[in-house]
C-alpha cells in the first residue's frame, strides 16, 4: 500500500494482508449495491459511516483520498471494527488509478 | 432470537449500531457470509433512512435458523409516492447528507436487492413500516 505514499492511521497488524481488489466512492449507496468481494475503499467521507460501510461489506481497509484527516473517534471506530486505516493525498482518480496500475482490479469477475 | 433496538434520530453517527451488532450476533451463530452480508447491508441502510429522513425509529429483528426477518419503524413523514421512491437514484436529500455520503437515492433499491421479501407500509403525516425477511437456504 506504500504506493499511495500513504501514513497509516491504524492496522499495522493488518498490513501484510493481501488484496486484489477494490472501489472507489464517496456514496455510500453505490459502495452497497455491489458485493464483489472488493477489500479495500478509497473513499473522501471521513465519518464513521464509511466505517460502517466497509464493515458491513467485509471490507478490510479503508484508503482515505486528499489528504483528509478523520476525526479520532473514526479511527477508533475503525479500530474496534478491525479495519486497516490509511491517508493518502491523492485524490480520488489519481490513488485509485495507482491502485489499478499495481493490478489491483475492481472484483468479481477476474 | 428477538433483538430490539432504538435508533436516535439526532445522532447520524450512531447509525449503523443496530446493523453492527446484528452482524456479529449472526456470526457468532454461525450464518454463512453472504447471508450475515444481505441482512446487514438491508439492516445498515434502513437504518440511515430512519435517522436522516424520519428522525429516528425501531429495529425489531427476529432470527431464525431458516429465516431473518427485519422491522423498521418510525413516525417520521412518511413517503408520498413507495414506488417512486424504490427508484434507482431518487432521492429527497438535501445537500447536507449528500456530503455526509448518502442521497444516492440507492438505499431502497439495495434493501430490495439484498432481501428476499420486502414490504413497506408509508402513511404521509404518520411514519413507515419497512418488512424485510432474508431466507437462509
Ligand atoms: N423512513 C423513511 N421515511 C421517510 N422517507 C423515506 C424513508 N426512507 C426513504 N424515504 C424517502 O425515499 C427516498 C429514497 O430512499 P433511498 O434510501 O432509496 O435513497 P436515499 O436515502 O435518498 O439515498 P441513499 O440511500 O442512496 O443514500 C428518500 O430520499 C426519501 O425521500
Ligand atoms: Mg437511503
Amino acid at each position: 500500500m506504500e504506493y499511495l505514499d500513504a501514513d497509516l492511521l491504524y492496522g499495522e497488524e493488518l498490513l501484510d494482508h493481501e488484496v486484489h481488489t477494490a472501489c472507489g466512492s464517496d456514496m455510500m449507496s453505490d459502495v452497497l449495491a455491489f458485493v464483489k468481494d472488493q477489500a479495500v475503499l478509497l473513499t473522501g467521507l471521513i465519518n464513521p459511516q464509511s466505517i460502517r460501510t466497509a464493515e458491513m461489506m467485509d471490507m478490510t481497509c479503508i484508503v482515505f483520498v486528499r489528504g483528509k484527516e478523520p476525526a479520532p473517534a473514526v479511527v477508533e471506530l475503525a479500530e474496534e471494527k478491525g479495519i486497516c486505516v490509511l491517508r493518502t493525498q491523492h485524490p480520488m482518480f489519481a490513488a485509485c488509478g495507482i491502485l489499478y496500475s499495481h493490478g489491483l482490479r475492481g472484483g468479481g469477475h477476474i | 432470537m428477538k433483538l430490539h433496538f432504538d435508533v436516535p434520530g439526532d445522532d447520524f453517527t450512531r447509525a449503523g449500531e443496530a446493523s453492527g451488532q446484528v452482524k456479529q450476533k449472526m456470526k457468532q451463530l454461525g450464518f454463512p457470509a453472504d447471508v450475515v452480508r444481505k441482512v446487514s447491508i438491508a439492516l445498515y441502510e434502513g437504518e440511515i433512512n430512519m435517522v436522516i429522513h424520519a428522525g429516528g425509529g425501531e429495529v425489531d429483528v427476529d432470527i431464525d435458523p431458516h429465516c431473518i426477518s427485519l422491522l423498521l419503524t418510525d413516525h417520521g413523514p412518511g413517503i408520498e409516492d413507495v414506488s417512486l421512491a424504490m427508484q434507482d437514484g431518487w432521492s429527497t436529500a438535501p445537500d447536507h447528507v449528500r456530503n455526509l455520503g448518502f442521497g444516492a437515492g440507492m438505499g431502497l433499491p439495495n434493501m430490495k436487492k439484498y432481501s428476499d421479501e420486502m414490504e413497506i407500509e408509508s402513511t404521509v403525516g404518520v411514519g413507515t413500516t419497512v418488512r424485510m425477511k432474508i431466507f437462509n437456504p
